[in-house]
């Protein structure tokens, strides 16, 4: 197949278990792939104010014209009707699936409609088989369902088993999709939308190979690439210590959430930091596929049994900045066995570390309150520091024990309409808060940013920059950066590479790669395309009920001070309307 | 001067596959259907890698049951494949015990480590080398 010719759409109705595969090369061409195409196929597929629990709400995977030929673009975008927001869904992964996509000759993968039966998929070249997954359903551990269909389905090229744990069966609308054993599609609750249709699991395997059209420009290229990102030590970071080394630094500024945000300086430092973890727990670091700089960091927990001496569970636990942020410090946990057994529970449990950590923060604030009482939580006193209480909490979230697990089962934003506390309720957009509290440019890249995520913009690192450099923030240029950030992100996320290559994957640079592949576009038009792209996710939004005006702001963001003081809501309220204006090409 | 490619220590494995990306593009193409070398979990991620390619046997199986001599020793270790002479039965792949005989599916034939060691260049671990026999 010709690198240049990504075209191939696969469409999979489960309620008649069938599929059909459709070429549609214009659209890669227009939309490039991954989040481009992806929310062009969401616009088409999903109707207007559907329930995202019920068979209409589709699910798009889609990767870009980069996988498979370039290092680090190892990335697949999720787009689909988010059960925790009733907006715009949208969940990156790495692992091995975007490449395994792209193997198996697809460009982007389209499921509809939702089984009567629990079933699995196995995708590969030929198409779609059609597998009874009875067995698996309500089986405890998402760790298991992998071993099991790695076992059954063989080992043919690059091959994701993408899966749902009980909090996906239960549609628990922060449930995620766990891929590779230690990547998932995290927030806004695909895991959810996978458990309505009673899909467990995905297997899709493919060993293709893609003709470029100038084999020496493509050689040299790679080559470039591949020494800006290993020789020159640029990713050394991510290497060595990982995205967890965001707990000192965070911690030093004062920009750390703990204990939902009343503080900002964490005590459990020297247990929970990136080293700590590294030097006492470190026991593997794994790399999706094709990127060689294996970010992923497993922590080795030796767990005793009580009754029977001599013998110990061994797990491999995953652990990154976002979840010891929130399932850590927001629940103020000082020992880094007790997180890492947090931890545990919620991968093999499947739910969204970072929602499940900051809706356990507002319940124990609650309770801290006499908000809420044992009474409430069936016997269960929350208390910050108590990993083995919140422990039990998850397992109580997921099954919906009683009327106030119910609430929290629906996420922070619902369970402080039901039972308040609304004030220190941390939720931008109905998602629950990421772990920065560096400034306005945070806040602000949260509540305007398409997903309600860190990841959208990145306004931690605008305000980190200013901080830096003693500058005053501005809402309207904040605001005019943050756009810029956002829709540039959207061609990142459309070819698919990850977010840490940013520095080396400029738009020149971009534009060369796609040069050599047979693919001419200039590095202006491709941040035009980036505008378009941010604009069509906007119009999804928009449709579905989003409104600016609308958002809340959360009082604690506003309480506790920030490396820049106090923030105050007319400014944030200002960069919203700014960034609007902006989008709005205003 | 025979040399082959070495698995130095495969607990330094991340499972990048970038050597798997790198053997195909000695036919400057991306991808990984023409690679003859594969990494693979075993049982799981987390229990650590893998990694299948040749690795030169003196006698090789392989060669041993090629029906056209297609497959012929190579002097010191290892083994070529003239495709010409293959009737692509299949029968060196289910011979090697490693599993280190890949199948080419747009040629329709095996393919088989070349000892070139293009893929080390781009191992960032040092997991593999090449080295002589």
């Amino acid at each position: 197949m010709e690198a240049s010719s990504l075209s191939k759409i696969l469409y999979i109705d489960l309620d008649n278990k069938r599929y059909w595969i459709k070429e549609r090369p214009e659209l890669f061409k227009e939309w490039l792939g991954g989040v481009g195409v992806g929310i062009k196929l969401l616009s088409e597929e999903c109707p207007k104010n559907i329930d995202p629990l019920s068979g209409e709400n589709p699910i798009i995977f889609a990767i870009g014209y980069f996988n498979g030929i370039y290092p680090l673009a190892s990335k697949t975008v999720a787009l689909f009707k988010s059960p925790l927001t009733g907006n715009l869904g949208e969940s990156h992964a790495g692992g091995r699936c975007g490449l395994a996509i792209r193997m198996a000759g697809y460009g982007a993968i389209v499921i509809k409609g939702s089984s009567d039966y629990p079933i699995y998929l196995v995708i590969d070249e030929n198409g779609v088989k059609f597998r009874d997954a009875s067995t698996l359903w309500g089986m405890s551990s998402t760790t298991a369902v992998g071993r099991i269909l790695r076992e059954k389905e063989g080992i043919p090229g690059i091959r994701s088993i993408m899966r749902i744990g009980r909090a996906g069966e239960k549609m628990i609308p922060y449930a995620c999709v766990i891929t590779e054993t230690f990547r998932t599609f995290g927030r806004l609750g695909l895991g959810a939308v996978f458990g309505s249709k009673k899909l467990k699991a995905i297997i899709i395997s493919g060993r293709d190979s893609l003709k470029v059209k100038d084999p020496r420009g493509y050689r040299n290229i790679y080559d470039e690439l591949y020494n800006s990102f290993i020789k020159s030590g640029a990713m050394k970071k991510y290497h060595d210590i990982g995205t967890s080394m965001n707990v000192t630094s965070l911690n030093l500024i004062s920009s750390l959430p703990v204990r939902n945000l009343q503080k900002t300086k964490f005590e459990g430092i020297n247990e929970l930091s990136g080293e700590a973890l590294a030097e006492k727990f470190l026991g593997r670091r794994i790399a999706c596929a094709h990127c060689p700089v294996s970010c992923i960091h497993v922590a080795t927990l030796r767990i005793p049994y009580e009754n029977e001496p001599y013998f110990y569970r061994i797990k491999m636990i995953p652990y990154d900045y976002e979840p010891i942020y929130a399932l850590g410090c927001m629940l103020d946990i000082r020992s880094a066995e007790g997180f890492l057994k947090i931890m545990d529970r919620v991968e093999e449990l499947g739910l969204d570390a970072i929602s499940t950590g900051v809706i356990l923060a507002w319940a124990t604030e609650c309770m801290e309150k006499g908000i809420i009482t044992t009474k409430e939580t069936d016997g269960l006193l929350l208390k910050w520091g108590d990993y083995e209480t919140y422990i039990e909490a998850i397992n109580r979230i997921v099954e919906m024990k009683g009327e106030f697990y119910e609430a929290l089962s629906k996420g922070v934003e619902y369970a402080s309409s039901k039972y308040g506390g609304k004030d220190f309720a941390l939720s931008f957009g109905g998602n629950e808060m990421p772990g920065y509290h560096c400034g306005l440019a945070t806040h602000i890249g949260f509540l305007v940013g398409m997903r309600h995520s860190h990841l959208d913009n990145a306004g931690y690192d605008i305000d980190q920059k200013l901080n830096a450099e003693g500058k005053k923030p501005n809402p309207k240029e904040i605001a005019k950066m943050i756009f810029e950030e956002e829709s540039w992100r959207q061609v990142l996320s459309s070819l698919v590479v990850c977010f840490f290559s940013r520095k080396v994957y400029t738009p020149e640079v971009i534009s060369r790669c796609f040069s050599v592949i047979g693919i001419d576009i200039t590095p202006s038009q491709l941040k035009e395309k980036g505008i378009e792209i941010l604009r069509e996710k906007y119009k999804f939004k928009v449709r579905e009920g989003f409104s600016f005006e609308k958002l809340r702001i959360p009082k604690r963001i506003l309480e506790t001070p920030t490396p820049q003081g106090i923030l105050r809501e007319e400014d944030i309220r200002e960069g919203i309307m700014e960034y609007k204006k902006l989008l709005e090409g205003k | 001067m025979v040399k082959r490619i070495s698995v130095v220590d495969v607990d330094l494995c991340v499972g990048c596959q970038l050597c798997m990306f790198a053997c195909n593009r000695r036919f400057a193409e991306a991808g990984i259907s023409r690679a003859a070398i594969f990494v693979q979990s075993v049982g799981g991620i987390e229990r650590g890698f893998i990694i299948r390619v040749c690795r030169a046997c003196k006698d090789p199986p392989c060669a041993k049951v090629c029906p056209t001599g297609a497959i012929s020793k190579r002097e010191g270790g290892g083994v070529r494949i003239d495709h010409k002479k293959c009737i692509a039965c299949g029968n060196c792949m289910k011979n090697c015990l490693i599993g280190a005989i890949f199948w080419d599916k747009s040629l329709n034939k095996p393919i088989v480590c070349t000892y070139c060691g293009y893929c080390v260049n781009y191992c960032p671990y040092g997991v593999i080398k090449l080295e002589e026999i």
